[in-house]
C-alpha cells in the first residue's frame, strides 16, 4: 500500500475519533453539571457513578435562587454587565471611528497603548485599584467594578469596531457630509446602521467579560454580600459544607446559562470579530 | 494640540474648498475631531490603567500596609526593602518555577489541542456546527462555574472521575503521586490540563480562521503532485500557520503567566501549585502588605517582559524564515 493511501485510510479512521473525543471532553462536563443540578444529594452520595438521576428535582434551583440569594446576585451581575456594555459602546464607537477615519496627532501611539492594555496583567492593576477603592470608599459599590470592566474591554472593542468601520465605504460618508450631515450625525445615521453586526459582537464581548469576571469582583465586593455577583456568590458558597453540592451545581447552571445563550445566539459574529486579525496572518 | 499647524496638504480632490469655518483648515478640524472622539477612551484607560500602574510602581518602593496607607504620599520614603524581602522569602522562587512550568505547558498543550481540533473540524460534515459550538463552551463559560465543575468531578469522595478509577486520586490536593514508578506532581498536572482544556478553544478559533482563509489551489497542486496527508501538512499547511501559532504563543503566554483565577479557584495555591499571582493576592489580602504585594507583582511583570523579549528575539526571526 502506498504511503498516501495508508495515511488517507488512517486519517479517515482517526478523524471521527478525534472529533468524538473533543465532543466528549467539552460537552460531557456540562452535561454532568446539568444532571447533577437536578439530583438529590443523598442519591449522589450513594451512587456517585450514575449519570442519569433516578428522579428529577428542581428544589435545588428553588433553594439556590431564594435561600442562597442567587436572585440578588443575578440582579447585580445583570446591572454590572448591562451598564458595562452600554458605556463601553458609548466610549468605543467614537474612539474606533476616530482611529479608523481621522488623522490626528498620536493616532499610531494610541494603537500601541491599546495593545498594551489588552496584554496588561490584571494582578498588577488589582493592587493600586484595591488600595484606591479602599481609600475613597468605593469598595462594595458596583460603580467601581463597572469602571474597571470598561477600561479592560474598551481597547479590544475599539480594535474590533475599527476593523469593521474601515470596511464601510468612505464614499457613503462623503455623500452624507455633502448632504449636510455633521460628523456625529454621519456616524449616527450612516456608519452605525451599516455596522450592526460589529456592534452586536463588541457588545457581547463586553457582556461576557463583565459577566464572567472574578478577580476584581472578589477584591471589591467580597465584604458586602448583598452586592455579590453570581460568580462571586458561587465561589464564596462553594467552600461551605452546609450547602449541598447539587444546589451549588444549580447555581453553576444559573451562572453559565446566560452566557451560553448569548454566545450561541451570536457565535459567528463574535468569533469573526475576535479573529479578524488572524486571517491576515 | 491647538497650536499644531498642519501642513496645507490638499486632501482628496472631490469637495471644492469651502469657506473656512472659524479660520481652521479641514485638516485641523479633522485632527481636533479625532482627538475629541478618542478622548473618552484615552481618559478611561489613563485613569483606570496607566495611573494605577504608575502608582503600583510607587507602592512597590514604599513600606506600605493597609493600616498606614493614608499616611503615605508621593513623597514618601522610597526603599528597596520590599524587593529584597519578596525575593528572599521562602517559596518565591518555587512559585516562579511553578508559574513558568504552568505557563509553558498550558500554552503548548492548548495550542496543540487547538491545532488538532481545527484540522479535524476543517472540512464540512454532519453536525459540524454543533461540535464547533460544543468545543467553544469551556472557553466562554464563567471561570468560577468551570473550576467548580472540575472540583466536583475530581472530588475523591463523590466525583465521577474517581468512580471510574480503581483507587481514588485526590487530583487537586495531592502534591506528589506515583505513576509507573515515577514521581509526578499531581495537582500541578491537573491545573495544567485544566488550562489546556479551557483555552484550547481560543487557539482553535484562531487557527481555524487562518485555515479557512488559505487559498485552496496550493493544496490542490500538492495533492496533484502526489503529496500524502502528512506531507501536505508538513510542507503546505503548517508553514502557513506559523505566524498565527507564534501570535497564539505570545498571547497565551502573556495571559497565562499572570493568570490568577484558574489556579486560585482550583487549588487555592496549595499542593505545589502556588503561582506568583496567587502569592501576590495573598500578600495583598491575608497579610495586608501592599508594598510587598506590589513589589512581587512588578517582579512578575518584569520576568514576563524578559521572557517576551527573549522569545521575540529567538523565534520571531525564525518565524519569518518559515513563511
Amino acid at each position: 500500500m502506498s504511503r498516501d493511501r495508508f495515511e488517507r485510510g488512517l486519517l479517515r479512521l482517526a478523524r471521527p475519533l478525534v472529533i468524538a473525543f473533543l465532543f466528549l471532553i467539552t460537552a460531557f462536563p456540562f452535561f454532568y453539571m446539568v444532571m447533577l443540578s437536578v439530583r438529590d444529594i443523598q442519591e449522589l452520595i450513594l451512587e456517585p457513578g450514575s449519570l442519569w438521576p433516578s428522579s428529577i428535582t428542581l428544589d435545588t434551583y428553588a433553594n439556590v435562587l431564594t435561600r442562597q440569594g442567587f436572585l440578588t446576585f443575578l440582579k447585580n451581575s445583570a446591572i454590572i454587565s448591562v451598564a458595562s456594555v452600554a458605556v463601553t459602546l458609548l466610549i468605543s464607537i467614537p474612539g474606533a471611528y476616530a482611529v479608523a477615519r481621522l488623522r490626528f496627532f498620536g493616532r499610531r501611539q494610541v494603537h500601541f497603548l491599546f495593545l498594551a492594555v489588552y496584554l496588561f496583567p490584571a494582578i498588577v492593576l488589582a493592587i493600586p485599584l484595591f488600595v484606591l477603592f479602599t481609600m475613597i470608599g468605593l469598595r462594595g459599590s458596583l460603580i467601581g467594578l463597572i469602571l474597571v470592566y470598561i477600561a479592560q474591554t474598551v481597547p479590544v472593542t475599539v480594535y474590533m469596531l475599527r476593523n469593521y468601520f474601515e470596511t464601510v465605504p468612505q464614499s457613503v460618508e462623503e455623500a452624507a457630509a455633502i448632504d449636510g450631515c455633521t460628523r456625529l450625525s454621519t456616524i449616527w445615521r450612516v456608519v452605525l446602521p451599516l455596522s450592526k453586526p460589529a456592534l452586536m459582537a463588541t457588545g457581547l464581548y463586553a457582556f461576557m467579560i463583565a459577566w464572567n469576571e472574578f478577580l476584581f469582583a472578589l477584591l471589591f465586593l467580597v465584604e458586602r454580600r448583598e452586592s455579590w455577583t453570581v460568580s462571586l456568590g458561587l465561589s464564596q458558597l462553594a467552600g461551605s459544607i452546609e450547602i449541598p453540592t447539587t444546589v451549588l451545581m444549580a447555581g453553576s447552571v444559573v451562572l453559565t446559562l446566560p452566557i451560553v445563550i448569548v454566545f450561541f445566539a451570536s457565535e459567528r459574529l463574535l468569533t469573526e470579530g475576535l479573529t479578524a486579525g488572524a486571517e491576515k496572518g | 494640540m491647538t497650536g499644531q499647524s498642519a501642513p496645507p496638504r490638499p486632501r482628496r480632490a472631490a469637495p471644492p474648498p469651502r469657506r473656512r469655518r472659524r479660520g481652521r483648515t479641514l485638516r485641523e478640524q479633522e485632527a481636533r475631531a479625532g482627538l475629541l472622539l478618542i478622548s473618552p477612551t484615552l481618559i478611561i484607560t489613563l485613569v483606570v490603567v496607566v495611573l494605577p500602574l504608575l502608582w503600583a510602581i510607587m507602592l512597590a518602593f514604599q513600606s506600605v500596609r493597609l493600616i498606614n496607607i493614608r499616611r503615605t504620599g508621593v513623597f514618601g520614603q522610597y526603599t528597596l526593602e520590599n524587593f529584597t524581602y519578596v525575593i528572599s522569602e521562602p517559596g518565591f522562587w518555587t512559585s516562579l518555577a511553578n508559574t513558568l512550568v504552568y505557563t509553558v505547558a498550558g500554552t503548548g498543550l492548548s495550542i496543540v489541542f487547538g491545532l488538532v481540533a481545527a484540522l479535524a473540524l476543517r472540512e464540512r460534515f454532519m453536525g459540524r456546527t454543533l461540535i464547533r459550538a460544543s468545543i467553544l463552551i469551556p472557553y466562554v463559560a464563567p471561570v468560577v462555574a468551570v473550576t467548580f465543575l472540575w472540583e466536583t468531578m475530581l472530588n475523591p469522595q463523590y466525583g465521577i472521575v474517581n468512580t471510574w478509577l480503581s483507587e481514588p486520586i485526590a487530583f487537586l490536593t495531592q502534591a506528589q503521586g506515583d505513576f509507573l514508578g515515577f514521581k509526578i506532581p499531581v495537582a500541578l498536572l491537573t491545573v495544567i490540563l485544566f488550562e489546556a482544556w479551557r483555552y484550547f478553544p481560543f487557539a482553535f478559533l484562531f487557527i481555524l480562521a487562518r485555515l479557512q482563509a488559505m487559498p485552496a489551489d496550493l493544496e490542490e497542486a500538492a495533492v496533484v503532485d502526489g503529496a500524502a496527508p502528512t506531507q501536505l501538512f508538513r510542507y503546505v499547511i503548517l508553514p502557513q500557520l506559523w505566524s498565527v501559532i507564534a501570535l497564539l504563543a505570545v498571547l497565551r503566554f502573556v495571559f497565562t503567566f499572570t493568570k490568577f483565577d484558574d489556579v486560585y479557584l482550583l487549588t487555592g495555591g496549595g499542593a505545589g501549585t502556588e503561582v506568583v499571582s496567587v502569592r501576590v493576592y495573598n500578600f495583598l489580602t491575608s497579610r495586608d502588605d501592599i508594598g510587598a504585594a506590589a513589589a512581587q507583582a512588578i517582579v512578575l511583570a518584569v520576568f514576563l517582559v524578559v521572557f517576551l523579549v527573549i522569545y521575540l528575539r529567538f523565534f520571531a526571526g525564525g518565524e519569518r524564515e518559515q513563511r
